[in-house]
């Protein structure tokens, strides 16, 4: 799926956001949307139930225009959060280059997260894929919420980020670290296609 | 020599500024009156600021001004290997006499003269004799002479008693004519914000510099569009602006500020795919500007660049690299033969070196040719057999397989049975394979030239010449045991052929171990690869050699003239061959085919009369030795039949 075509000069990309039911993959899209000027953006697909959630994925194609001589273009998905839709998240990962695991911060979701971030990775073993080759970030969302209630994000990297992989603190709703999470998928993307040029 | 001065180093190529206007004041001041003006002049600076540049420039001035003046530039590295190679051949004087000759030595890099005593009294010693004889020498360092650790007092002394010089980090102004001279000269069209904004940039060495101009023009010829002073800034800042702006971001928000999140977001990906995506230019500029400073043409590199497609980067740099390594080479060859041809452009050129391999092979042929294998022997000729058959398949492996199946393969045999034969067979078809540059000799010969060498002071000259055959074949090598020279460059040839798994054969009438005279070292190298015997013929080889010979020559061979002929002689091919000539010239003569009688009459009569010739030569004291100072048997008068018939059958 992931392509650097230095014949045509075009990148393409395919990033998928990933986590537990509402935590915000989608506020997430929606956010990177609104920021994006019309020309740059593609419909945002988002097939949801009648109850505002994600039934099956929502899908953002933002053509970048020309980034250093390449035609870039990214493409966004997001997985169905809920536990029953797993065929569904198979599907969507099929050919990612990237993920962002997007966890809810509040204490009372750490379990989920935890069992979200376990099938993400059951998921990708099944493809084949070792989530260690994977350019992955976390990005702890919902940090905007009364202090009380959230986990700081040192504490949610103690519980979840064993790798270490880039983790940022954000709050989707006003856009808090959300580029930030974006930038730093696309750059271990973009870094893992170049190791993956022909020798 | 000037060979290694480059070209691009000139005084109107170096960008005066108030860092370093003193010592190029002083350089140009020197190349105007070598030896008068600052002698020793020491110039010293931080990497990459222009000591090297400036040494070349007084080579060049000094040589524009005076055609004739001998110049020489070299590394201390260099310097210390002449010296040793002076040293270890015995004639320290002519590391002497080759310096003493120069009118400008420009010496490179002596910081590494720390812990080198021996060196330091060799340029004590050549500092005095330069002042006395106003000779001038220049050297350049990384550091003031008194930071050179363990530098001795007297060359201090003399240092101090010229002029030390310092070159500064260049200044804003100094950067930006740099860059504008760059553009100048690359026909790089970039507005002038894009200069100065890189000038601004704390970059402090020229040779950085000119890399970061190299990127840009990379980056600008890749995106057809001017590039601004701002990207040009981000392009060389990497992350940093990036990372400025992030870290700016939840500020700006805090404060109710709408920043544009997308515009950074893209700007930011711009960094990476320059750095990632298209890391791999990066690589190939580095690698242009390292090699296009030392003055070789990278327009192998170029064309990667201009191809777009990475395939291979690092192998591609490094396949460069060997052809500069190869170009070194063959320019350091070229140099001891032909030191005019050593500073043709082609020596430059890495996509030429098909031509400079052909013009050092010309050079070494014009010089001297090598001793080529005989024509006269050809393989098909030489016959299979048992005594021949393990020698003949060794031979056929080598020319299949040279330098690794058999090296060395030594051949080993009795007087005229073939090894001679054999030898220069496969010297024909190995230089046939190669494309020339076989030396093919016996030792005999190989003796003499090393002797004429020597008495002509052209040993180097003569080495070079062998150090660079393909393949080397030595005939009758028992023949060096009582030379000690001889031995000595043979060991050393060995060596380098075994080192770069060149091919030797070597032919002698006993077995190494059983050599006169001859090194251990030697022997054990012989024996190291493979000695194949080659017996007398046996009766079998006899007959197919006397079949062969009589079938070619009389176009017939009756099997019991064969048999009669293989008979005759049975200790060597040459004997052996030497019946068959006399027998098929008899019958020649005779004008008709060659029969058992025909060949019994021929050579047993034949025989007959060499008998009484020796016997009566022997009596009479009137016969002169040996029998082919006077060919014709007939002109002795006791060969005639009957003297009286022979008398009358002339006056008639």
């Amino acid at each position: 799926m992931s392509l650097v075509n230095f014949t045509t000069r075009e990148i393409t990309c395919k990033i998928v956001y990933y986590g537990p039911g509402r935590s915000g993959k989608t506020t997430n899209l929606q956010y990177v949307y609104d920021q994006v000027p019309a020309e740059r953006r593609g419909r945002m697909v988002s097939l949801a139930t009648q109850t505002d959630r994600t039934l099956f994925f929502d899908f953002l194609p933002l053509e970048l225009g020309t980034i250093s001589g390449f035609t870039t273009k990214f493409q966004l998905y997001t997985v169905p959060g809920q536990v029953y839709y797993n065929a569904t998240r198979k599907l969507v990962l099929q050919g990612a280059d990237g993920v962002v695991f997007v966890a809810d911060s509040q204490a009372r979701q750490l379990d989920e997260n935890i069992a979200s971030l376990q099938n993400l990775q059951a998921n990708l073993l099944e493809q084949g894929i070792d989530v260690r080759t994977l350019p992955v970030v976390i990005q702890y969302n919902k940090q905007g919420l009364p202090p009380e209630l959230v986990l700081p994000v040192e504490e949610l990297d103690d519980a979840m980020n064993f790798r270490g992989v880039p983790s940022f603190g954000a709050d989707a709703l006003t856009g808090n670290g959300v580029f930030e999470t974006l930038r730093a998928v696309s750059e271990l993307v973009l870094r893992k296609l170049s190791e993956g040029q022909p020798a | 020599m000037t060979i290694d001065l480059n070209p691009r180093f000139t005084f109107e190529a170096f960008v005066v500024g108030p860092n370093n206007r003193l010592a190029a004041t002083a350089c140009r001041t020197v190349s105007d009156h070598p030896g008068t003006s600052y002698n020793p002049l020491f110039i010293y600076s931080q990497t990459g600021l222009g000591k090297t540049h400036l040494l070349m420039a007084i080579g060049q001035r000094v040589q524009e001004l005076n055609p004739g003046a001998v110049v020489e530039y070299l590394t201390l590295d260099e310097f210390v290997e002449a010296y040793h190679a002076a040293v270890s051949a015995g004639s320290p004087e002519e590391f002497h006499v080759r310096f003493g000759n120069a009118a400008v030595v420009l010496l490179d890099d002596v910081q590494f003269l720390s812990h080198s005593k021996e060196m330091q009294n060799e340029l004590i010693r050549m500092a005095a004799e330069f002042q006395e004889a106003e000779l001038q020498l220049v050297l350049t360092s990384d550091r003031p002479p008194a930071d050179i650790e363990e530098l001795d007092e007297r060359l201090l002394t003399q240092l101090d008693g010229g002029l030390v010089v310092d070159i500064g980090t260049p200044e804003f102004e100094t950067r930006l004519a740099i860059l504008q001279r760059r553009a100048e000269e690359g026909g790089a069209e970039f507005s002038p914000d894009v200069l100065a904004a890189i000038a601004e940039l704390d970059v402090q060495h020229v040779r950085a510099l000119l890399g970061v101009f190299n990127r840009l023009q990379a980056f600008q010829s890749v995106n057809d569009q001017p590039l601004t002073a701002e990207q040009a800034r981000a392009l060389v800042l990497g992350e940093e602006p990036v990372a400025e702006a992030a870290a700016a971001a939840p500020e700006q928000e805090a404060e109710g500020e709408a920043p544009d999140e997308f515009s950074e977001f893209l700007h930011g990906l711009e960094v990476t795919v320059t750095q990632q995506v298209e890391g791999w230019k990066a690589v190939i500029e580095q690698a242009i500007a390292e090699w296009s400073e030392r003055g070789y043409d990278t327009g192998l590199l170029q064309a990667l660049l201009e191809q777009g497609v990475p395939g291979g980067t690092e192998a591609a740099v490094r396949a460069f690299e060997r052809k500069i390594e190869r170009l070194r080479g063959l320019e350091a060859e070229i140099a001891v033969i032909d030191p005019e041809a050593a500073r043709q452009p082609v020596f430059k050129s890495p996509d030429r070196i098909d031509e400079a391999e052909k013009m050092v092979r010309a050079a070494r042929e014009k010089f001297v040719p090598l001793p080529r294998p005989s024509d006269a022997f050809a393989l098909e000729s030489f016959q299979m057999g048992e005594a021949t058959r393990m020698a003949l398949e060794a031979g056929r492996a080598v020319i299949t397989q040279p330098g690794t199946r058999y090296n060395p393969l030594m051949l080993v045999g009795p007087s005229g049975v073939g090894k001679t034969h054999l030898l220069h067979s496969i010297g024909r078809l190995l230089n046939a394979e190669a494309g020339g540059g076989v030396a093919c000799l016996a030792a005999e010969t190989f003796v003499e030239e090393l002797v004429s060498a020597i008495e002509q002071d052209a040993l180097p000259a003569w080495r070079a010449r062998y150090r660079h055959a393909s393949a080397f074949l030595l005939d009758d090598v028992h023949q060096i045991g009582a030379r000690a020279q001889t031995q000595e460059e043979l060991f050393n040839l060995f060596n380098l052929f075994a080192d770069a798994g060149r091919q030797m054969v070597f032919t002698a009438n006993v077995l190494p171990q059983d050599m006169e005279g001859l090194d251990d070292r030697l022997k054990s190298r012989f024996v190291g690869g493979l000695v194949a015997t080659i017996e007398p013929p046996d009766k079998e080889l006899r007959r197919a050699i006397v079949r062969t010979h009589l079938e070619n020559r009389l176009g017939s061979a009756e099997a019991d003239v064969v048999n009669y002929l293989a008979e005759r002689a049975t200790d060597s091919v040459r004997s052996l061959l030497s019946v068959i000539q006399r027998a098929v010239a008899g019958a020649e003569a005779m004008g008709g085919a060659l029969t058992l009688g025909g060949a019994r009459r021929l050579l047993e009569e034949q025989a007959k009369k060499e008998t009484r010739v020796s016997s009566s030569g022997g009596q009479g004291g009137a016969v002169i030795n040996p029998p082919g100072v006077l060919r014709s048997q007939e002109k002795f008068v006791w060969d005639w039949p009957n003297a009286v018939d022979r008398v009358i059958e002339e006056l008639s």
